[in-house]
This record gives structure tokens, sequence and C-alpha cells, in this order.
């Protein structure tokens, strides 16, 4: 089955020109099946890990959001310990004129600023909102054993 | 009918006090002929006397109707504050219908009220790309494009010079097709119409949304007018869309509601019943499909006088508990210890709680060790300490019992009514036979029929009166109540047996329908009595609840 012109488009622009900090690249055997490394942004608890994601564009993409899915463990309020991630481009706020690279740069932008009053992982954001320095201290701990 | 002249304020306004100075052509379908001018927070007023201080009136209205006055209030606000009609509807959609709220804001500061609604004033229309709110980056560019148009330009152009590239598709358009191929609205968000037509059509039947769908654009709020729908998507999915807009016009009118019953399609208007007087009201309404509803909650039937509150606690409790609860009371019994529930499936009567670890008799439920060697016999039933440990487990049981007490009651007059039909065919039958055999005539015979009406009717309310018997305080108001109640089961159940009768001979015919009509028309007075007073009962504040209303 032939990929729609929007996808061969972004799937180039990303393969040759991608995002600082972000990777992308489909699979061989589904080319709408994308294996995903983000890095941790600068001065946040995740800095200096490199995190896994595999993201997969529906058959109605882009009418319907991709499905993004973190791979490498990480503590984070608005990500669950299956790696689903609570953003809200990726439900209600999905429009069409989004694209698989603004989603990755709200994912890491995610990172750089956790929501722990809009928790996903409700132990994490308790934490969060209970000890925030210990939160942090153990998110960076969990980036150095899990995404180094 | 029209429903011209009446509904201008009272539409959308959840003031009950103010719903009733317009109501002069109340017709055809009211609940009663009497004027509508008519206040049930002081039931001393007695213009009519068949009008109940705890009766409503409302009409049935038809979807034309309902589409009439959504149209009426868009030409008002569209002629006073002079925009055009699919601005007027977005507006009011936006304001819920609140003409004045919509009013006072428009004139207060129309951009924002405008801006707020999701439309851009006229003059100026916007033509700033949106930053994208809920992503923390900055917006990144779009794909690439061999014409590297920045998204200002892109925008701006209301109508593109040069080849557009559509930013969801990524087709290209050559600039003679950019006008008739591809679409934006006043934000100027540019995109092909084959885009457009995908994400309307899957807003509408994808996600059931109507009257909030905005422009495609990441974070742009710019609401999608009702012509522009209607132009761009398949006929099938705008009258589906335009289905959607009169279900949640429906919706957001406090005074309107869909008559619950299958295939359907009125709708009830009742300006009396707003929900702050559900703790006295119980405003059953009948639509023209024949069907009774409540108005407060959409009930299917009417649930009189049980309030709708009450109803909806009472049918909570019955899904949740009464099966479980009836299997628990007929086959265990709790540890007079822990009061865990046991299951005895098999085995002697020496029980050993698998919780505690007590050890007891399942027939006397006293303690294992006063029995000695007695295995597999229990003679202490009447022992003191055995007593004692039923007595316990009895309180235990006690609030159980009580519930299943009024459910079971509650649940045979439901089975009752639902054999309505069964009903209404056998006394059919009979009244042939009558007609056949005591050479009455057909209308001397209806009076069968007019004694099932009114036993179904009596079970309908009776049904309902033993969830309102489980919920009120025990006082001596309550007791009048259950007094009224026991008269008007004894009337039912005296007449649901004279029904049941055969017809021996001609002679007894006469004295049967003598007896049956006496007795219907007694039913009939218990009923009202009953309703009369429990109803009433409300608006004195009358009636004390266990739990709060």
């Amino acid at each position: 089955m032939s990929l729609p012109k929007r996808i061969l488009k972004e799937t180039e622009r990303l393969m040759s020109d991608s995002p600082p900090g972000i990777s992308a690249a489909p699979k061989d055997d589904n080319l709408r099946h994308f294996d995903v490394t983000v890095t941790g942004p600068e001065s946040s608890p995740y800095e200096g890990g490199i995190f896994k994601l595999e993201l997969f564009l529906p058959e109605e993409y882009p009418m319907n959001p991709p499905k993004v899915r973190f791979l490498t463990k990480i503590y984070h309020p608005n990500i669950d310990k299956l790696g689903r991630i609570c953003l809200d481009i990726l439900k209600d706020k999905w429009s069409p004129a989004l694209q698989i690279r603004t989603v990755l740069l709200s994912i890491q932008a995610l990172l750089g600023a956790p929501n722990p009053d809009d928790p996903l992982a409700n132990d994490v954001a308790q934490h969060w909102k209970e000890d925030q320095s210990g939160a942090i201290a153990q998110a960076r701990e969990w980036t150095k054993q899990f995404a180094q | 009918m029209s429903s011209d002249g009446e509904n201008e304020d009272l539409m959308f306004e959840d003031e009950y006090d103010d719903a009733f100075d317009q109501d002069e052509d109340m017709e055809d379908v009211d609940s009663t002929s009497e004027p509508d001018v008519y206040d049930a927070l002081s039931p001393a007023i007695e213009e009519a006397p068949q009008k109940k201080p705890y009766d409503i009136s409302w009409k049935v209205r038809t979807l034309q109707e309902i589409i009439d006055m959504q149209n009426k209030e868009i030409k008002k606000i569209q002629s006073l504050l002079e925009v055009p009609a699919s601005t007027a509807a977005i507006l009011l959609r936006h304001y819920v219908w609140n003409s004045e709220k919509l009013q006072e804001q428009f004139w207060n500061d129309p951009t924002a009220a405008l801006q707020g609604a999701g439309l851009s004033p006229p003059s100026s229309p916007s033509t700033r790309t949106q930053t994208l709110p809920s992503s923390p980056e900055k917006r990144p560019n779009r794909l690439p494009r061999t014409t590297v148009a920045s998204p200002s330009i892109r925008t701006r152009s209301r109508l593109p010079t040069e080849p557009f590239e559509c930013p969801i598709c990524c087709t290209d358009f050559d600039k003679t097709l950019v006008e008739g191929s591809t679409f934006a609205m006043g934000c100027g968000h540019r995109f092909c119409r084959d885009c457009w037509g995908e994400y309307l059509s899957g807003k509408v039947k994808g996600e059931g949304e109507s009257a909030k769908i905005q422009c495609m654009e990441s974070g742009c709020q710019r609401v999608v007018r009702e012509e522009v729908i209607d132009e761009i998507v398949s006929s099938d999915i705008s009258k589906r869309y335009h289905n959607l807009l009169n279900a949640a016009f429906v919706a957001d009118s406090s005074n309107l509601r869909w008559c619950p019953h299958p295939n359907c399609e009125y709708i009830i208007e009742c300006n009396q019943a707003p929900a702050r007087m559900l703790n006295q009201l119980v405003p059953t309404v009948e639509c023209k499909c024949g069907h009774e509803l409540c108005f407060g909650c959409g009930y299917g039937a009417s649930h009189r006088p049980v309030l709708c509150r009450i109803v909806k606690m009472w049918e909570k409790k019955c899904a949740d508990d009464s099966e479980t609860a009836n299997w628990l009371q007929a086959n265990t019994k709790e540890c007079t210890k822990c009061q865990s529930t046991i299951e005895k499936n098999g085995g002697c009567n020496h029980m050993t709680c698998k919780k505690c670890k007590w050890e007891f008799c399942w027939v006397c439920m006293g303690p294992w060790s006063e029995h000695g060697t007695n295995w597999y016999q229990c003679n202490r039933f009447d022992e003191r300490s055995g007593i004692d440990a039923r007595d316990t487990q009895a309180k235990s049981r006690a609030s159980l019992e009580r519930y299943l007490h009024y459910f079971n009651r509650w649940a045979n007059h439901e089975h009752s009514a639902k054999l309505d039909a069964e009903f209404y065919r056998k006394t059919e039958k009979k009244m042939e036979q009558m007609q056949n055999s005591g050479n009455l005539s057909w209308i001397e015979v209806q009076f069968a029929k007019a004694a099932v009406d009114a036993v179904i009717k009596a079970r309908i309310t009776l049904k309902w009166s033993y969830c309102m018997a489980f919920y009120l305080k025990r006082n001596n108001m309550t007791e009048l109540f259950e007094d009224n109640q026991r008269d008007l089961e004894r009337a039912v159940e005296s007449l649901g047996y004279l029904l049941e009768q055969n017809i021996v001979d001609t002679d007894s015919i006469a004295k049967l329908r003598q007896d049956i009509t006496n007795q219907a028309a007694y039913v009939q007075k218990r009923h009202d009595i009953l309703m009369d007073d429990t109803l009433k009962g409300y608006l004195e504040r009358r009636w004390e609840f266990s739990v709060d209303i």
C-alpha cells in the first residue's frame, strides 16, 4: 500500500533535517511505525538521557493523532509506567495541521516542564507535589539508570 | 402549532417565575385547559377546580417547531446586533441561547464577545497565525515546500496568487485551481477542500461535534459556520450535523426535553419544572406518542408520587443490590463473631469460620463448644446463647430485610404492570363473551376496559409508593401515608379479583358489572387520595426522608 504524500514528505524532512535532540526513522517493515529518540532537555532532570519512543501513524492520520509511547522507563508525572503520555495535542487538542515533528517537540518540551496537576502517573505526581526536590532527584536517578 | 409570539424570553430562561406571563396561547396538547398563569409556590390559588397545585402545564413540540424556535432567536439577534445569521447562531450557541447575556456582553465589548465565541470582528479579519497554546515550544515551520512561503504570507493571502500546497495532504494546487479547490475562513488558514471535507465529516460523524467545530489549524479557535459545513460535506453528514445542532439546542434549554420513547421525535416544552423545583414537584407529562414521561429526569414513565432524586437513588440501589441481596438472604448466614457472610455448601453443621476460626453451629448459631459431642445434630435451638447469637444476626439483617420488603412489593407491581398487554387481551375476550352471552352492547361492556385502566394506573402508583416508603422517615405522617397505601392496595386487589371472575350466566353478568364499576370507581378514588395527599405533602413540606434530597 502506498503511503500518502503527506507522510512521505514528513518522513523525508525528518530524516534530512531533524530538530535538535530528536531523531525519528520509520521501520523497514512498516513505514508508519517510527523509532524515535528524544534527548532530555538541558537543565531538566532528564538532561543527559536519551529516551527511546515508538510512534505509529494510524490509517486516519493526519485527521487522527499519531500514537506515541515511551519505551525507556522515565520518572515523570505525565508519563505512566507503560510509557503512555498525557499530552493534550495527542488527544482532544489534535489538529491535522500538526505534524510528527511538532508532536515530538511538544514531548521534549513536556520533559522540560512536567505538569503534576494533570497527572497520568498518580504516585509520581503526588511525589512531585509533596517533595519536588526529592522527585527531581528520583527522575535524575532513573535517567542515569535507564536512559544512558 | 406555531411557536410564534410566546417564547421570546422563556425559552432560554431558567427563572421559574418569569416563565408564566406569556403562555396565552397554550393550546391543543396542554395538560389542562386553564390559563397557565399559575404559581406552584402558592398552591392557594384555585382558579380552576380540576387543576391541582402540583400539576404542571406543558406542550409537545415537533422538531420543526424546535428549529423555528432557534431561527426566531437567531433572527432577533441578527437584527439587534446587525450581524449575519450564521454569526448570530454561533453567538447564541456560545452563550447557551441566553440572549440577554449575549446582548449585554456584545454591547459591552463586541470584539471580545465575537472572539470568545470563535469569531473575529467582520471589519478586521484576524490575519495573525496563532501560536500553539498546547505546545510550550515555538511552533516550528511547516513542511518543506518548493516555494517557501512563510505562514504569514500563506494566511494573509485571501486568494493566493501563487501555487498552493495544502499543509494537510501536501497536494499541490496550481494558482488557477486555488480558488475552486481550497478554502480558508476569516482566520486565513487555507486548506484544500478534500481535507476540509474529511475533517468536518470526521468531527460530525466520528466525534458527534456540531456547534463548536474549530478551524483545522492547531490552536485556532475560529468556529466553522453552518453554511460552510453544509457546502463542504455530503448531504447525509449535513443532515446529521443539523440533527446534532438541534439535539444540542434541546440539551441546552432547561425547558425542553426529548421524549425518551423509542422512535418518538417529539420534544416536550415545560416552563414550570426547573431543576430547583424538583424537590417538591413530580412533573409527569404525556407525549403525543401516547407515553408518559417525567419532565424532571427523563424517566420514560410516570414515577409519581416519588421525587426524581429518590427514584434515581432507588434505581441505583436496586441495580446494585437486589439480586445479590436476595441471594445472600436465601443462602447465607453471618459468622456470629466477625460477621463474615458464609455460604454453607455441604458438610455438617459444625462450622468453622475461615476468617476468624470461630466454631459455631449452623442450626442454632450458638457456639459449638456447648454442643459437646452432638455432632451432626442440634437440639439446642432455644437455648440462651444460641438465641443471643441469632439476635445479633437478625439485627444485621434487619436493614437488608427492610429493603427487600419494599423492593419485593415494588418489583411485584412492576411485574404486574408489565403484564398489561396480557391483562388487556384477557379482558377483551371477556368483554366479547359478555356481548355474546349477556346481550350487552359494545358500549355497555366498556366498563371492563375502564376497570383495567384503573388497575394498571393504580399499580404503577403503588409500585412507586413502596420506593417512597423505603426512604421515608418514620413518623405520624408516614403512618397516614401507609394507611393510604394499604387502602389503595386492597382496593386494587379486590378489583383485580373481580376482573378475574368467570362469567357463569346472564344474571351474574349484571351483578358483576355493577360490582366492577363500583370497585373501579373506588380504586380511582383511593388512587387520587394517595396521589393528592403525597404530592401536596411535598409543597407543604410534610415528608421527611432518611436521605438528603
